[in-house]
């Protein structure tokens, strides 16, 4: 990593100090300090101290409270690392503090043909399922997890996907086979044995039922399974299962170029559509060095705040379906039918646009955009007003949601709560106004909060917030700054068209960048976004190539359903049923 | 033509009457799942079933000819005699209450004196249909549909038979002819008021119709007690259920909207008219509320319109021992 990189960003310098400060105890333990394009500070610490460690920055003065991330990152064929230590695998644990704002990223470097490291579930509860993901995905042991279990891929799996030396394309496999027997193995390996899980079958004689509900089940919003031991509706605990929806997106991301990973994104929340594009192009654009026009910064803040309508809108309507209201969901999706009519005038598609691009958009907005885009801001306010009215004052949804499922902002933080799900608890965390990003700074809105973090007010605290997005794009129409809709940046990716059509240069460049896609230099960045659904981003690691050499994905909606446990004990099954529809997840966005 | 007497003529009467009555009901019943997915479609801003025929209306002989050639299976894990008995149950137990409606001053089925008794007996043989037919399915929605579905139908039962005590008080008899002549001057829904609204909630109960579709309750069980049926076994629950809205509709049409009674209309317009508003409102709950929690719906039933029953009951005797009549 060059030093100029470190310029740059040059915050993150007082942040590394503030680390260190914070360390002080452990200074011997530091092995090396990492500069990045993250803008965080990067601290490698060493394996055996790691839960001591994490331990002392959750608690104050540290207060890192929540354990945003947590993956690895397999560096034997990284070749660019100088300076870092040496490591075949790196396990790095992001940690989040809302109180100071502040992010402090641990690397732990692994060495050795069976990488393990001690599990820190007993210091971070949602350490659970990132530890699970890490030895399903890199085979990374953490010794004294309580279930260490395969989580995304089937349980009868063989290898770890994530390892460089796993193939990543179907041609580089035998022809996939099922035989009638492998069908009753695989199914047998799914059926959920009690014991593993430290259940009991009966307690004082009477037998408890477990019911599998899902991964098929209406009110499941998707593959997602989860096991309910009753004893009559009432949940005694529940274990939920994921990974049904899992397409290998952060391998995929290794095999793509930098440019054709973008409509990847589009589907991890697939009901985000260009909110997903964001995080991505925004820390290839930090490793690139981009900045983009205020009109690019623009265009990206209206369209992402469409999709957060739309997404919220699907969610209101399915949320209100979810407790047996039926029609709510057939007048939401007249709205998003609106919402849709002005993404697909602007970007030529619907769900996935795919539309932001390395340095700015795909085109420019086209004629007539404001008077498509004000009828929709005009349509809006009217029918959440019906809603509230109609629904969210309705005595029986209001006894259905009120004071169900409902946590803390302390359990929010503990089990990586973040979006809208963490501010209906009271706790102000939004990243639009906390670290402003593609000119948030510029907007005037508020963020709307909660009290008691229950089923309604993560409904109600929705509605509000659709309303904050509208007068988010009534000001982008109102103030949409003129200028290039693409950066005149050598890596903007594909390079401006009319140029390209002029000089013969530009135009090896086009050919090039779009053939074989632009190559970035060694380093990592990553984005974090206020996505529809909670806090998402991309950790984007660059060995110099064309290709990333590790993309994480952080999505909010795993956390969110590794906490369902926690909150559904003692509670019946409609409660649980009104719980997963006021999370507002998509499969797409747990399993990636 | 010796054999021809009287007597034989009413019965062949009789047997005409019953069988297109019969015949009414069941057609009424599958219509009105058109009807419903038509007027929900009209409430929800969308279309609903439009494409057979004009304006959708054979859609209901596509549904019939798809229901009737579809697979019908029985889970092997299912006891199969209880499984094939439950929707038969679930259907005639509601159809066989139609008996006691009278429709007409000269049309009706039968004339008995025990009446309402007779449709509080079989309104409870229909809750077996629905345990047995999910105990049957050896599937544990299906198992979880059927205890609510008990659980729900004892509570409910339990104030349904007392609503109606004051209708009977007031008219001095269980027959639902005399029932409705007594209403000649005043409907009795009136002074009925509150047995009128405790008999519309129980009704709405005892339907499973949303909001008291608990039972069944997609978003949780799935659709409860019948998931495991196709067929024309799944086709006896459907249509059932849309009986037994007919028939709880035609019930409050007699107990307390004076029946076929009104002005310048024949009788049978006024009931039909009469019946349909209350399908609609059927129709429109189910568009319009949400589902409470069932164990909400207990304590409704329990704490809330129990009493406002007994109270009903009450006031009525006091009064009706006061005036003397």
């Amino acid at each position: 990593m060059s030093t100029d990189a470190l310029d740059r960003h040059a915050p993150a310098q007082s942040g590394i100090d503030r680390a260190l400060g914070l360390l002080d105890g452990f200074r011997e333990h530091i092995e090396h300090v990492q500069p990045t394009l993250t803008g965080l500070p990067v601290l490698w610490v060493r394996r055996e101290r790691i839960v001591e460690i994490l331990r002392h920055l959750k608690a104050p003065p540290a207060s890192f409270s929540m354990l945003y991330d947590l993956s690895a990152v397999d560096e034997r064929l990284r070749a660019h690392r100088d300076g870092l230590p040496a490591a075949d695998f790196t396990v790095f644990y992001h940690l989040l503090s809302v109180d100071r704002n502040e992010d402090l990223i641990i690397k732990v470097a692994l060495t050795g043909g069976d990488p393990n490291l001690p599990s820190v579930t007993r210091v971070f509860a949602n350490a659970n399922w990132y530890e699970r993901e890490i030895w399903d995905l890199f085979g990374i042991t953490a010794t004294g997890h309580p279930h260490l279990q395969r989580l995304l891929m089937p349980p009868t799996w063989h290898g770890h996907p994530l390892r460089k030396d796993y193939p990543a394309r179907a041609t580089e496999f035998d022809p996939y086979t099922l035989t009638v027997e492998g069908q009753q193995t695989e199914q047998e390996a799914l059926k959920f044995e009690p014991e593993a899980w430290g259940m009991q079958r009966e307690r004082d004689g009477s037998e408890f039922m477990f019911l599998n509900l899902g991964p098929n089940h209406p009110s499941a919003h998707g593959a997602f399974r989860i096991v309910l031991q009753l004893d009559g509706e009432e949940i005694i605990d529940c274990v939920p299962d994921i990974g049904y929806h899992h397409r290998g997106a952060e391998k995929m991301a290794e095999r793509q170029t930098w440019h054709s990973f973008i409509p990847y994104t589009d589907r991890i929340d697939y009901t985000g559509g260009v909110m997903n594009n964001l995080p991505y192009v925004l820390a290839v654009e930090k490793l690139a060095g981009i900045e983009v026009p205020d009109r690019v910064k623009t265009v990206r803040v209206m369209m992402a705040e469409m999709f957060r309508i739309s997404s919220h809108l699907l969610f209101l309507g399915t949320y209100l379906q979810d407790l047996g209201a039926m029609s709510p969901v057939f007048y939401s999706f007249t709205d998003r039918q609106r919402a849709y009519k002005v993404i697909e005038g602007i970007t030529g598609f619907r769900m996935h646009p795919a539309w932001y691009r390395i340095g700015g958009l795909a085109q420019d907005l086209p004629v007539g955009w404001q008077q498509l885009v004000q009828e929709f801001l005009d349509w809006m306010p009217p029918r959440l007003r019906e809603y509230e009215l109609a629904m969210m004052r309705n005595a029986l949804v209001r006894e259905r949601t009120r004071h169900v499922a409902a946590f803390t902002t302390t359990e929010a933080l503990e089990w990586g709560v973040t979006g809208p799900n963490l501010r209906a608890t009271g706790c102000n965390f939004d990243l639009r106004k906390q670290r402003p990003y593609s000119g948030y700074e510029n907007f005037d809105f508020e963020v709307p909060l909660g009290q008691h973090g229950d089923v309604f007010d993560r409904g109600q605290l929705r509605i509000e917030e659709m309303r904050q997005s509208l007068r988010i794009i009534q000001q982008c129409v109102d103030h949409m700054p003129a200028g290039d809709y693409k950066a005149d940046h050598p890596l903007t990716t594909p390079p401006p068209r009319e140029r390209m059509l002029q000089h013969i240069e530009t135009l090896i460049t086009h050919f090039l960048q779009v053939s074989w896609g632009p190559v970035l230099k060694p380093g990592e960045s990553l984005q974090m976004v206020e996505a529809t659904k909670g806090i998402n981003s991309y950790y984007l690691t660059s060995d110099g190539n064309n290709m990333s050499y590790r993309t994480r994905i952080r999505t909010p909606s795993f956390p969110h359903l590794q906490q369902i446990p926690s909150l559904m004990r003692g509670g019946f099954v409609p409660d649980m049923i009104a719980h997963l529809g006021s999370i507002d997840f998509v499969m797409a966005d747990v399993d990636r | 033509m010796s054999w021809w007497t009287p007597q034989l003529a009413a019965t062949l009467w009789a047997m005409f009457q019953a069988l297109v009555i019969l015949l009414a009901v069941v057609v009424v019943g599958a219509a009105l799942t058109v009807v419903e997915r038509r007027l929900l479609g009209l409430w929800q801003d969308r279309y609903g079933p439009n494409r057979v025929g004009p304006f959708g209306t054979l859609q209901l002989i596509a549904d019939m000819l798809k229901i009737f050639f579809k697979e019908d299976w029985t889970p092997p894990f299912a006891s199969r005699a209880l499984f094939m008995l439950a929707p038969n149950l679930a259907f005639a137990s509601l159809l066989l209450s139609f008996v006691i409606i009278p429709i007409t001053p000269g049309w009706g089925v039968a004339d008995m004196h025990i009446g309402l008794l007779f449709f509080l007996a079989l309104a409870g043989i229909n809750v077996y249909a629905v345990l047995i037919g999910g105990w049957a399915s050896g599937n544990k929605y299906a198992l979880l549909g059927a205890l609510r579905a008990s659980a729900q139908t004892l509570s409910y039962e339990v104030f349904m038979g007392l609503s109606l005590m004051g209708v009977v008080a007031m008219a001095g008899s269980f027959n639902l002819r005399d029932i409705v002549a007594a209403q000649e001057g005043l409907w009795f829904v009136i002074p009925q008021f509150l047995g009128f609204v405790t008999f519309l909630i129980a009704g709405i109960a005892v339907t499973h119709r949303h909001p008291f579709d608990q039972p069944e309750a997609e978003q949780e069980l799935a659709d409860g007690y019948h998931v495991e049926y196709s067929g024309m076994k799944f086709g006896m629950f459907f249509i059932g259920e849309y009986v037994g809205m007919v028939l709880v509709s035609a019930l409050i049409v007699t107990l307390f909207f004076g029946g076929w009674q009104g002005p310048w209309l024949p009788p049978i317009v006024w009931f039909a008219l009469k019946t349909s508003f209350f399908l609609m409102l059927f129709i429109l709950l189910r568009a319009s509320l949400p589902r409470p929690r069932y164990d909400r719906v207990m304590s409704f039933g329990w704490r809330v319109c129990l009493p406002l029953t007994l109270v009903n009951l009450l006031a009525t005797g006091a009064v009706l021992l006061l005036t003397g009549s």
